[in-house]
C-alpha cells in the first residue's frame, strides 16, 4: 500500500488551480488557431485574433486569461492501493483555497444558492471521485466559469427520439445560447446512464483534448457531423456572425434504461480549462 | 471606422451609434453585477440616492479578478447580460446612457433603451487578460462586501466595445449572423 500525504494533494490542487486560469491547453491554442485560418467572415477574424492576442498575454504575464475563474471542478481518480495520510476532501478544498487566494484569482462561490453570501475563498471545489486500478492519483482542476454552464441543458429524451432527437436537441441548446457563453464554443454531450450521469458524463467530455475523437466510430463521426452542422448555423464568435460558433463536440456515453434516452450538453467557452498532474 | 468616444456618455452622441458600430471609450465607467444591480434597485425604489452619478454613466457588467501588484485591475471581461435584465430599465429610466456586456437583452430593457435612448455596448467575452490593459485606475466607490462584485469605478483609455443594439433598437445578434449567412 504506498502512502500519500494529504498535504501533497493540497499543493497540487493549489498549483493547478493557477496553472489552468492561466495557462490554456495546447491542443485548444492550436484549435483556435486552425478555426482562426479557415474563417471567412472578417469580423470573426477579427475577434478571433483578439482572443488568440488575449491567451497569449495570458500566458506572457501569468495572469487569468478570464475573469470568470470559475468554480474548481475536480476530478480525481485514487489508484485502490494508495492510501491518503490525512483528510483528502479538506486538502482538496485547501489547496483550492490557497490556489484562489495566493494566486489572485476571482472568488466567485456563494455559500448557498438563496442566501448568496460569497465564501470569499472560492470554496468548496466540486468533487468528483473515481476509484482506480494501481497506487497513484490523478487530479484534474477544471475551472468553469458560468456564463458558459447557464447554458447547459439536460433533457431525458424518448428511446423512439433516437439519433435524430439527440442531433435536434444538442443544434437546440447551441442555437438557445446564441451569443450568450461567449462563442466560440467547446460543446460537451453525455448520451444515457441515468439523468445525473448524463450531466456528468457530458462535463467530463469537457476535458478532453479538443482535437481527440470518441473511440468508437459510430460516435466520432457523430462527433464530427455535430460540430459541421453547428458551424453551419452562422452565430460565429461571440454571436456577431460567422463560422467558428464551436470549437469541438466531445461525446461520453453509457448505458442507459430501456425506456430512457438521457442526454445532457454542458457548454463551454473558448476559455476551457484543465490542467492535470499524477501522484 | 472606430469610432472614439468618451464616457460619461451624452444622450446625443448615444443616439448617434448604431448597431454594428466599432467604439474606443475613454473616461469614466462604473461597474456593477448581478448583487450591486440589485442594491441599486432597492435604493431606487426607496427614493435614496444611488453611490454614483447615474446621469450618462456607463455601466460595464463585470467582475473582475483580484490585481496583481503593479496592475491596476486584474483581468476584466464581460460577464453575461441577460441577468441585468431585470434592473436596468430602472437604471436607463434614471440616465444610464451605456451598459456594456455581452449576449442577449429581453424586450424590457430594449424598449427602454429606445425609450430614453441608451445604447448596449459589446465587449469581447474571455478576453479579460486583453481588456484590462485599457483600464488605466480602478477603485472601489460602494459594497466592498461584495467581493468580485462591488462597484468600481473605472478609468478607461480606448476600451474596446461594438455597439449590439442601439437607441433605435437594431441588434447586431441579427444583423451580423444574416449579413454572414447572406454572404455564403
Amino acid at each position: 500500500m504506498r502512502i500519500v500525504n494529504a498535504d501533497q494533494v493540497r499543493d497540487v490542487v493549489r498549483k493547478l488551480c493557477i496553472e489552468a486560469n492561466c495557462h490554456l491547453t495546447d491542443d485548444l491554442k492550436t484549435c483556435i488557431k486552425d478555426c482562426r485560418a479557415c474563417e471567412p467572415f472578417p469580423v470573426a477574424q477579427g475577434i478571433l485574433d483578439q482572443i488568440i492576442e488575449n491567451y497569449t498575454i495570458a500566458d506572457e504575464n501569468n495572469v487569468p486569461v478570464c475573469q470568470d475563474t470559475g468554480m474548481a471542478c475536480v476530478f480525481i481518480e485514487v489508484g485502490q492501493d494508495v492510501h491518503v495520510e490525512g483528510n483528502l476532501e479538506e486538502a482538496i478544498h485547501e489547496g483550492v483555497r490557497r490556489g484562489y487566494t495566493e494566486g489572485y484569482l476571482r472568488k466567485s462561490v456563494v455559500r448557498d444558492p438563496l442566501d448568496r453570501v460569497n465564501t470569499g475563498d472560492n470554496t468548496p471545489a466540486m468533487i468528483y471521485y473515481q476509484i482506480v486500478p494501481g497506487d497513484k492519483i490523478d487530479i484534474t482542476v477544471a475551472p468553469k466559469g458560468f456564463g458558459s454552464e447557464n447554458m447547459s441543458q439536460i433533457k431525458m429524451l424518448k428511446p423512439s427520439d433516437g439519433l435524430q432527437g439527440v442531433k435536434d436537441f444538442v443544434l437546440k441548446v447551441v442555437e438557445d445560447a446564441g451569443p450568450n457563453p461567449c462563442p466560440p464554443i467547446v460543446v460537451g454531450v453525455g448520451i444515457g446512464g441515468t439523468f445525473d450521469k448524463a450531466a456528468y458524463m457530458a462535463k467530463k467530455a469537457l476535458l478532453r483534448p479538443v482535437d481527440s475523437h470518441h473511440e468508437e466510430e459510430f460516435y466520432a463521426n457523430l462527433e464530427d457531423e455535430l460540430l459541421e452542422k453547428i458551424n453551419q448555423l452562422g452565430i460565429g464568435p461571440q454571436g456577431f456572425g460567422g463560422k467558428t460558433t464551436a470549437l469541438a463536440v466531445n461525446i461520453e456515453k453509457c448505458p442507459t434504461h430501456i425506456a430512457g434516452l438521457p442526454i445532457a450538453v454542458n457548454i463551454n467557452c473558448h476559455v476551457t480549462r484543465h490542467q492535470h498532474e499524477v501522484i | 471606422m472606430t469610432k472614439k468616444i468618451q464616457a460619461p456618455l451624452s444622450r446625443e452622441v448615444a443616439r448617434s451609434l448604431k448597431a454594428g458600430d466599432s467604439c474606443l471609450f475613454s473616461g469614466v465607467i462604473y461597474t456593477a453585477r448581478d448583487a450591486a444591480h440589485k442594491r441599486l434597485c432597492e435604493l431606487a425604489a426607496q427614493g435614496k440616492e444611488l453611490p454614483m452619478d447615474i446621469k450618462d454613466a456607463v455601466i460595464y457588467y463585470v467582475g473582475p479578478t483580484p490585481a496583481k501588484p503593479g496592475q491596476a485591475i486584474g483581468s476584466a471581461g464581460p460577464t453575461t447580460s441577460y441577468r441585468m435584465d431585470a434592473y436596468a430599465p430602472t437604471l436607463i429610466a434614471m440616465g444610464e446612457t451605456g451598459m456594456i456586456g455581452k449576449g442577449k437583452r429581453n424586450d424590457d430593457v430594449i424598449n427602454a433603451m429606445k425609450e430614453h435612448g441608451a445604447v448596449y455596448f459589446g465587449a469581447i467575452g474571455g478576453c479579460g487578460a486583453l481588456l484590462s490593459k485599457c483600464i488605466k485606475k480602478a477603485e472601489i466607490v460602494a459594497y466592498e462586501d461584495l467581493g468580485a462584485e462591488a462597484i468600481r469605478r473605472l478609468e478607461v483609455e480606448d476600451f474596446p466595445v461594438v455597439v449590439i443594439i442601439d437607441s433605435e433598437g437594431n441588434n447586431l445578434y441579427q444583423t451580423g449572423r444574416q449579413e454572414y449567412l447572406n454572404s455564403l
